[in-house]
């Protein structure tokens, strides 16, 4: 199973790329629905045991939010919202591209330096959740329309579960359930508000919401 | 008993969008909020009994902020009655600030998410599964966001959205708290530990330290950015100055202690851990740090709802260097959390009856409140007392056993900055607060409906009795509160 797994983990680095170096929200939205088949398909291959209902059922759902809801979810309101392409980020594509090979660099070198309990190898799961972390921030603080960084949220949100799954922590399927369902709550209310910041700025570009500051 | 708590906001928040008649669903509103108060209060009586394999249970901890929850729920729901007649339905207004036409949210919206905003909050104090928390954690902030949007404007979506997003990104931190914390139980034995609060702490002693401190930090980053700790509060103005004045209440009231619970469950396993000093270094950092934030904010802010939020965030701050000394602090950090959410919940309230007749939140328009407002302009002083912790209100003598706190587990430093900037923060707000009710009116006085005075009237009555009178049933509960968390 070992061979699955890091071919599924080495494949999540590319959502990530995707969502650097692309000004094509639809392209984004692509990369956020592999990147949650991927995310579905993971506690499958990563399970030493024979696949358990639970795990099976976790997987199902796992895609069916993830890999295939949330992303239409959101290209409804990107449709709504009539905004195809990121503006201005705050930097440039090409640059993005590069912090996202820094980032993935620092995530391998610290996944060697975090000595998991129980192993002495480095984890390649944990490098791949500290580089979706990383992909996160990066996205949630240089990008300017709402619809980038509801994805950028996300991201960091799967490198967390990614995190999870490198330690092979069983969460209990209540508050595994629980915590997509907040997601998935998550990302219903950012979809609706980003259609009424569109009609109320007539842009999503969270830049123009500057009313309230200091 | 205790799962009938938790589901009858839920059962009567799906009735609310169900129901169609106004009256009927306002009914719904104060019906479900005196309910949910009388079992709370019964829980006083006898204890319920753990449920869900002890998942939910109310420790002493548990059963204060689901107090202090419910009551300023039912206080909420009382003003949510003057506060909806008041608003015009239907119609399209004018924003007093930018001239922009905007509409509420349906009512039926604002009254179902009120009470999802309860049945959240009440599983955040009775869960004793740190999964869970998250879970509700995470759920209250999904419960309050469209709250805050219910002024259709420009200005109330951009605070829902930063709200949501910020307060949605420290959450996700504190998921990876709660990973990192069951990295460090793997020590004991190898086998998977349920992240049972019990269970955690009786187990501590054995866990890997460095992964502990790990999680603590970002469990306290992440409810931190909840609970409105600076660096993380940026948030926290903007949601608590755009939303309805009830819901400013209940966000700062309610919400705040129930991020704070997260924050003391973490510390309790620290504790027991052993690693008291290290969280506790941590707490009054961050803590005397959110004060000294709000203080440069509270000076000089022209904005009368935002001084009250900037207010939340020196009191947040409070709270986290009284659990952070330790020991008599940490008594004192509980009994200031009740003695703030009553007064500032009344703050919000009387603020919401200003924001009404002056229709503006600036501080420079608003003049001769008392002769216009007798009764509002009476309780915004004797809160703004309350709230700068002026003897006799509880607040001076919570504020007061923190300090003594400060000086006898802390140092003489963490002390004197401590009142340094709480003597600060008075003249600030002194200055703003006094200048409102002073000077000429305008107009003449108005007749106050009393829906809008009697649950501010009562919040301040409290604050004011726990002055004088600390009921021995409540100081065992914080007694017993404090204990756990490693005070006394």
């Amino acid at each position: 199973m070992g061979g699955w797994m890091d071919m599924i983990l080495v494949l999540l680095i590319l959502p990530g790329f995707v969502m650097l170096g692309s000004s094509r929200l639809q392209a984004c939205l692509g990369a956020l629905a592999l990147q949650g088949m991927l995310m579905g398909v993971l506690p499958l291959v990563s399970a030493e045991s024979p696949i358990t209902v639970r795990l099976a059922c976790l997987a199902l759902i796992t895609i069916a939010l993830k890999g295939v809801t949330l992303p239409r979810l959101l290209e409804k309101a990107m449709r709504r919202a009539e905004v195809r392409h990121e503006v201005e980020p705050f930097i440039g594509f090409g640059t993005s591209i590069l912090v996202g090979i820094v980032g993935l660099a620092v995530s391998f070198w610290l996944s060697t330096r975090l000595p998991l309990p129980g192993s002495t190898k480095p984890s390649l799961a944990l490098a791949i959740a500290l580089f979706n972390i990383f992909v996160g921030f990066t996205l949630l603080v240089t990008r300017k329309v709402a619809l980038n960084q509801v994805l950028g949220y996300l991201v960091l949100e799967s490198g967390i579960y990614i995190f999870g799954m490198a330690l092979a922590l069983e969460l209990p399927l209540m508050v595994e359930l629980g915590v997509l369902l907040d997601v998935f709550v998550a990302v219903f209310v950012m979809g609706i508000m980003i259609f009424h910041i569109s009609r109320a700025f007539e842009h999503i570009d969270t830049d123009r919401m500057s009313t309230l500051k200091e | 008993m205790l799962l009938l708590i938790i589901t009858i906001p839920f059962v009567f928040g799906a009735l609310s969008f169900l129901i169609r008649a106004t009256a009927a669903r306002r009914a719904l509103l104060i019906a479900g909020a005196v309910l949910h108060a009388a079992l709370v209060a019964s829980a006083w009586h006898t204890r319920p009994a753990p449920a869900l394999a002890g998942w939910l249970a109310l420790d002493d901890a548990g059963l204060l902020f689901l107090s202090i929850t419910s009551l300023l729920f039912a206080a909420a729901a009382l003003y949510a009655i003057a506060f909806l007649k008041r608003e015009h339905h239907d119609k399209a207004r004018r924003d007093f600030d930018d001239e922009e036409l905007f509409t509420n949210a349906p009512e039926a919206v604002l009254i179902g998410c009120l009470f999802l905003f309860l049945g959240t909050m009440s599983i955040v104090c009775a869960s004793q599964h740190l999964g869970l928390l998250w879970v509700a954690v995470e759920a209250t902030t999904l419960a309050s966001a469209p709250l805050i949007y219910f002024h259709r404007h420009a200005r109330s979506l951009e605070a829902a959205w930063k709200y949501l997003l910020i307060c949605s990104i420290g959450i996700a931190l504190a998921l990876l708290g709660n990973f990192l914390l069951a990295v460090a139980t793997m020590n004991t034995g190898g086998h998977e530990m349920p992240l049972l609060v019990n269970s955690l702490v009786a187990n501590a002693r054995a866990f890997s330290q460095p992964w502990l401190k790990a999680a603590f930090i970002f469990l306290l980053v992440g409810y931190g950015t909840k609970m409105g700790l600076a660096p993380l509060h940026t948030w926290l103005p903007d949601a608590h100055s755009e939303s309805p004045s009830m819901v400013s209440a209940l966000l700062s009231g309610a919400l705040l202690n129930c991020a704070f619970l997260g924050i003391l469950r973490a510390r309790q396993i620290c504790v027991a851990a052993g690693l008291e000093e290290f969280t506790g270094g941590l707490l009054v950092g961050l803590g005397l740090l959110s004060m000294a934030f709000a203080a440069v904010f509270i000076l000089a802010q022209a904005d009368y709802k935002r001084l009250l939020a900037y207010s939340s965030v020196e009191h947040m701050g409070i709270l986290a260097v009284g659990v952070g000394v330790g020991g008599i602090g940490t008594f004192g950090a509980l009994f200031h959390a009740i003695n703030h959410s009553l007064t500032k919940a009344m703050l919000f309230l009387v603020a919401g009856n200003i924001l009404a007749l002056y229709q503006t939140k600036s501080v420079k328009s608003v003049r001769g409140l008392s002769r216009r407002l007798p009764v509002s302009a009476g309780l915004w002083l004797a809160g703004f007392f309350a709230i700068t912790g002026s003897p006799p209100f509880g607040t001076f003598f919570s504020e007061m056993t923190i300090l003594r706190g400060a000086l006898a587990h802390g140092s003489l430093a963490v002390g004197i900055v401590y009142l340094a900037l709480l003597a600060m923060i008075f003249v600030a707000m002194a200055t703003v607060i006094l200048r409102m009710t002073q000077g000429d009116a305008d107009g003449a006085t108005v007749s106050e409906p009393w829906l809008a005075i009697v649950p501010p009237a009562a919040l301040c009555a409290l604050t004011l009795v726990l002055g004088f009178y600390l009921p021995p049933a409540l100081a065992d509960v914080l007694h017993g509160a404090a204990r756990i968390v490693g005070g006394m």
